[in-house]
Order: C-alpha cells, then sequence, then structure tokens
C-alpha cells in the first residue's frame, strides 16, 4: 500500500507549465523534502495535494484512494495538514485559540448544543484543549499560550503554525519552509522537532525547504524540482551532487565548458 | 496588575475570568435590573430603545465583526422578524410561540439568501446585501395583503402567561422583556464564542485559506453566520416593531441598514462590548442632539430652529473620527485605557499600533 502518491500530476497557468508531469510517492513514516530554486513548483505541488489546485493531468492518491474530487476543507479530514509559506495563523486570536482552530476537525457536537454549551460541549471543549497542551509542551509554547499572534515574533509565528497543524493530529504533514527567516538556533530546534513528529508521532513529513542543512539532517529522501519538472530523486546526498540539481542551481552559464576550453 | 492563577482547563472557559470581573458585570446587572426604580417611564423608554439596537448590534456583530462579512442589508431581516411576529399574533398565535419563531424565520431566510450571496467578497457582497434592504421596501408593498403595504400594520396587545405587555401601558415590563431577551441573546453568543462554531468564524474571518486547510468549510460557516446573525436582528426587529406599535414599509429602510454597520463601527467591531456601546451612542444621540439644540436657541434666544439632517451630520461627523482616529471604536479606546492603568507605568504608545503584516499567501482565486 501506498501513502501518498502524485502519478504524472501537470498543472498549468495560461501558458506557464507550472507542475509538468510530476510523479513520485511517499512512503509511511519518511520524511521527504523538495527542493529547488525559486518559481521550481514545490508550492505548487503542496497546493495540489491540499487541493487548492486542480490538475489538468494526473492523479493525485492518499492511502490508495484518489483524493482529486474533494474539496480543499475535506482534506483535513483524511489527515492531511499543512503550513503555508507567508504564514497564515488568525492574527486576531491567542495562540491557544489558534490552536484549538487545529482541533475542527475532531469537532463532533453540533451547533444547536454550542448554543447553548451543554454538559457534552464542556466536556469536547476540555478533551481538546488536553491534546491541545501536549502539542504546546512539545513545541515549548507555553510562555505564548495566550498572547495574541499579531504581536509575536516571526520565529514563534513559525512554530504556532506547525503546532496548528499536529492539533489536527495528522497522518501526514506538509510544512512550507519552516526553517525560513529562523535564527541558527531556531533552526536547531527545528530539526529536533521534525526528527521527534517522524519517530515518536509516527508522522509522515513532506516539506519544501532551502536550508540545505535542515534538508539533509533529516529527510530520507529529496525530490529536486526546477521549472516544474522533476530533477533527480534519491538521498540527500545524492540529490545534491546531481549534476543536474547543480546546474539548475548554479546555472548553465557555460563556465564549466569555458575551463574544458582552456585546458585545450 | 492581576495575575490570574488558572488551576483548570475549565477556567480559560468559564464566562467570567475572575471574581472581579464576575462583580463588576453582576453590579452591571443589579443597575440595569434596578433602572426602572431609578429613573421615569420616559427613560425607560429610552433604555428599552438602546437595548432592542444592542441586540441588533450583536445580530450584525456575530456577521461583520466576528466572521468578517459586511452586510448592509440588515434591515430587512428586521422587517422580517418584525413582519412575521405581528402576523402571527394577530392571528393568534401566542406570544411566547410568535416571538421565537419570528427570529427562527428570519434566520431561515437569511440562511437562504446567504448562499448565492456570501460568495461575493468584501466591497461586492456590501452592494448585493445594499439590493436587498432596498427589496425589502418593494416586497412589503406587493405583499399588502399581509403586511399592510404602505399603510402599515399596527402591533396587536399581547401578553405572556395572562401578563399583558404593553409599550405605553406598562413600560416597565417591557423594558423587562427587552432586557431578558438581551442576556438571552448575550449568553448564546458567548457560548458560541466559546465553542468550535464561533472560533470557526474567526478563522474565516483572519484568513480563509487556512480556515480551509484545517477543515473548515468555508461556505457552510459563513452561512450559519449568516443566519445566526439574521435570527439575532430578526428578534430585535420583533420587539421594535412591538415598541415602535406601527410600522409601514419605510421603517426598515437603508439608512436603518446603514445605522445598524455604522453602530458597531464606533463601539468596536469584533467584540460584543461593541454592540453595547454603539447602542448607547446610537439610541441617545438624538435626544444629545436635541437638548444641545434647545440649550443653544434658549441661550442665544433663537427660538426654536430645526436644521435638516442635523441628526445625519452629526452622525457622519462621530463616524468619520472614529475612522480616523480610533478605528477600533469605543471598546478599542477603553482597551487602551484599562491596558494604561493596568500597566502604569509601563503603557507604550507603540503597544497597539498595527503592524504591517508580513505578506500573504497569494490568495487562490
Amino acid at each position: 500500500m501506498s501513502f501518498l502518491t502524485l502519478e504524472n500530476v501537470t498543472l498549468r497557468f495560461g501558458g506557464l507549465v507550472a507542475v509538468n508531469n510530476v510523479s513520485f510517492h511517499v512512503g509511511k513514516g519518511e520524511v521527504f523534502a523538495l527542493v529547488g530554486p525559486n518559481g521550481a513548483g514545490k508550492s505548487t505541488l503542496f497546493n495540489l495535494i491540499s487541493r487548492f489546485y486542480d490538475p489538468a493531468e494526473g492523479d493525485i492518491r492518499f492511502e490508495d484512494k484518489s483524493i482529486l474530487k474533494l474539496r480543499p476543507d475535506q482534506v483535513p479530514s483524511l489527515g492531511i495538514a499543512r503550513t503555508f509559506q507567508n504564514i497564515e495563523l488568525f492574527e486576531q486570536s491567542t495562540v491557544l485559540q489558534n490552536l484549538l482552530v487545529g482541533r475542527h476537525r475532531h469537532a463532533k457536537v453540533g451547533g444547536f448544543a454550542q448554543t447553548f454549551f451543554t454538559p457534552a460541549v464542556r466536556k469536547e471543549e476540555m478533551e481538546h484543549r488536553r491534546i491541545v497542551e501536549e502539542i504546546i509542551d512539545f513545541l515549548d509554547l507555553q510562555p505564548y499560550r495566550d498572547k495574541y499572534i499579531a504581536g509575536l515574533p516571526y520565529g514563534i509565528r513559525k512554530v504556532v503554525e506547525m503546532a496548528r497543524a499536529l492539533a489536527t493530529e495528522p497522518k501526514l504533514l506538509l510544512l512550507d519552509e519552516p526553517a525560513s527567516g529562523l535564527s541558527l538556533e531556531e533552526t536547531q530546534d527545528m530539526i529536533f522537532w521534525i526528527e521527534d513528529i517522524k519517530k515518536h508521532m509516527g508522522i509522515t513529513v513532506i516539506m519544501v525547504e532551502h536550508d540545505m542543512n535542515l534538508v539533509s539532517a533529516v529527510s530520507d529522501r529529496v525530490l529536486a524540482l526546477a521549472d516544474g519538472k522533476e530533477l533527480a530523486i534519491g538521498t540527500p546526498k545524492e540529490v545534491q551532487s546531481h549534476p543536474e540539481v547543480i546546474k539548475a542551481y548554479l546555472g548553465s552559464s557555460g563556465l564549466d565548458d569555458k575551463k574544458e576550453g582552456a585546458k585545450k | 496588575m492581576r495575575f490570574v492563577f488558572k488551576r483548570s482547563y475549565n477556567d480559560d472557559i468559564k464566562l467570567f475570568k475572575h471574581r472581579t470581573q464576575m462583580f463588576w458585570y453582576l453590579a452591571l446587572l443589579i443597575f440595569v435590573v434596578a433602572l426602572p426604580w431609578l429613573i421615569d417611564d420616559f427613560l425607560i423608554g429610552e433604555a428599552t430603545n438602546v437595548l432592542i439596537w444592542a441586540i441588533a448590534g450583536m445580530g450584525l456583530m456575530v456577521l461583520a465583526g466576528h466572521t468578517g462579512q459586511a452586510s448592509l442589508g440588515h434591515a430587512a431581516f428586521m422587517a422580517i422578524g418584525c413582519y412575521a411576529n405581528v402576523i402571527m399574533l394577530q392571528r393568534g398565535v401566542p406570544f411566547i410561540i410568535a416571538f421565537p419563531l419570528s427570529g427562527v424565520i428570519a434566520g431561515i431566510a437569511g440562511t437562504i439568501i446567504a448562499l448565492p450571496v456570501l460568495r461575493l467578497h468584501g466591497i461586492y457582497l456590501a452592494i448585493a446585501t445594499l439590493a436587498i434592504s432596498i427589496l425589502t421596501d418593494d416586497i412589503i408593498v406587493i405583499t399588502a395583503p399581509w403586511t399592510g403595504g404602505v399603510g402599515g400594520l399596527a402591533a396587536p396587545p399581547f401578553d405572556i402567561f395572562g401578563v399583558d405587555i404593553n409599550r405605553y401601558g406598562t413600560p416597565i415590563l417591557f423594558y423587562f422583556l427587552t432586557l431578558v431577551v438581551t442576556l438571552l441573546v448575550l449568553w448564546a453568543y458567548r457560548n458560541i464564542l466559546r465553542s468550535p462554531l464561533g472560533r470557526s468564524f474567526v478563522a474565516v474571518r483572519d484568513s480563509e485559506i487556512s480556515a480551509q486547510a484545517l477543515g473548515v468549510n468555508i461556505t457552510k460557516t459563513k452561512a450559519i453566520s449568516f443566519g445566526i446573525s439574521c435570527a439575532i436582528v430578526g428578534l430585535a426587529g420583533a420587539l421594535l416593531g412591538l415598541f415602535a406599535g406601527a410600522f409601514n414599509n419605510e421603517t426598515f429602510n437603508l439608512v436603518l441598514s446603514i445605522q445598524l454597520l455604522l453602530m458597531i463601527v464606533i463601539g468596536g467591531l469584533g467584540s460584543i462590548h461593541g454592540a453595547f456601546f454603539g447602542a448607547l451612542v446610537i439610541g441617545f444621540l438624538p435626544q444629545a442632539i436635541a437638548i444641545t439644540r434647545d440649550g443653544i436657541s434658549e441661550t442665544f434666544g433663537l427660538g426654536t430652529i430645526i436644521i435638516p439632517g442635523i441628526e445625519s451630520g452629526v452622525f457622519a461627523l462621530i463616524l468619520i473620527g472614529f475612522i480616523l482616529f480610533e478605528p477600533r471604536g469605543i471598546y478599542g479606546r477603553w482597551i487602551k485605557i484599562r491596558t494604561y492603568f493596568e500597566l502604569f507605568p509601563f503603557y507604550r504608545k507603540g503597544m497597539f499600533k498595527r503592524q504591517k503584516t508580513y505578506l500573504k499567501t497569494e490568495r487562490m482565486k
């Protein structure tokens, strides 16, 4: 059984081919990284998996079921959670309230009961809170629990967004640039957390990341993309030393050719 | 500075954060209950009016303040609540059934209208709801056999378990009726805000995209919010009809819709307090203007001059003032003052400055 499979997925924006015939699969319990220069289609792949975009061709399957018929808001109920590159938190709410929204897919009591705040609602709220507190403990967010997002520094917001995704109790976590804008120390924390998420929570992680230290520290496999096309797939080492990948990052300025010419 | 020591998760769920807060709200409750013995019948009428405005304000606050969807059509749902209530009363339905039912009818009407209308965003949504407001006038005239059209309807006398309640005969009973409805709505509103439904409203307001990514169905959430909002506004409309005694197609015109929206902006968007502060302003402003005008006339011996449109003028000035100097309304200003004293002497001027938000994820629409 495959966990997540993308099969010949293509997405076009007008004349631009954002994702060009990309296929890969991610195994359960894996940390899978997407790398590539800006505009390679990494975040677009995330948006395809979370159904914000419809692929023109191809199929996306999660636990052997195609997810292409689902609306974006039905994807989390499968156990897929994500973060955003530019942080999409609810700014006028506290950290705690943000994380509790993450529990939305587990809410069972009806709106009528909520209006009267019946004992069942209270009981469920306590249960949500207990799980949210576990995540707050895990990510060391205790000092910020009752702080409003609007007043928090960027690094903390990144962690809060990851915490909110974890609050949905996902099977698959999509992290869009978890370490961008973080200090060295914060990135180090992030490495520990991602490892713990994989080992102790058993959550599969797919991440988009530019920081190659983080990528090589935590990921089992890496997919390199450029201009919407797959370049290479394999262990971090293999991908980093792949000639196509080096070319995509450094550009094919013809420097190598010139060198060779000079030698001659 | 106060530090609230929390011992249980329940401490974050309960309605009052700490003893002092509970004390002040209880004091306020005792004050409003004792009000009829403190002021005369005319002022009790004014207080009732303010409470009705506050209910309507809470109704619109659910939608505009907490779900982030502006509506210029809420007078229409006040009309639906008002007419539904009176038509049922005229046909002999007891008030205790007719009144809640009128809210339900307004809520259902709101949900049905919301489904197509709420696909629009921002200014387009405002225009669409504006159209609803304008249409209401015509619909009331067209359905004259039920609504009395231009001639209007008169609110019939009604009773609750045999106790006759009349705006003019028993203003104090009418005041208490309005107060009970206000408290019930307030309680339900608070309950919604502290449960998953309220959080999904705020989520839709602050970031539709991440609300969706967490499993919140945007269309459904907006429709529920619109429905609840219209139901509350419908109840306010029903009370307004009984309070006014008589009403016709022009009672629930566009100006009422705009006043509702301005009220919650002045009071402070996104807080229940805002609805009450706004209601106080809008309820007492006409009186304040009249008293000032008479005062000026007397002082300068000018006789009574009536300047047309002065009420709208003053109202507009206040609104412009708020948008320029205090976009968070009266409640926002109160929070600042409170924080100043709570943190004294460590309050900084920039504390409530709105931060430039980081680049938002490109809207996928």
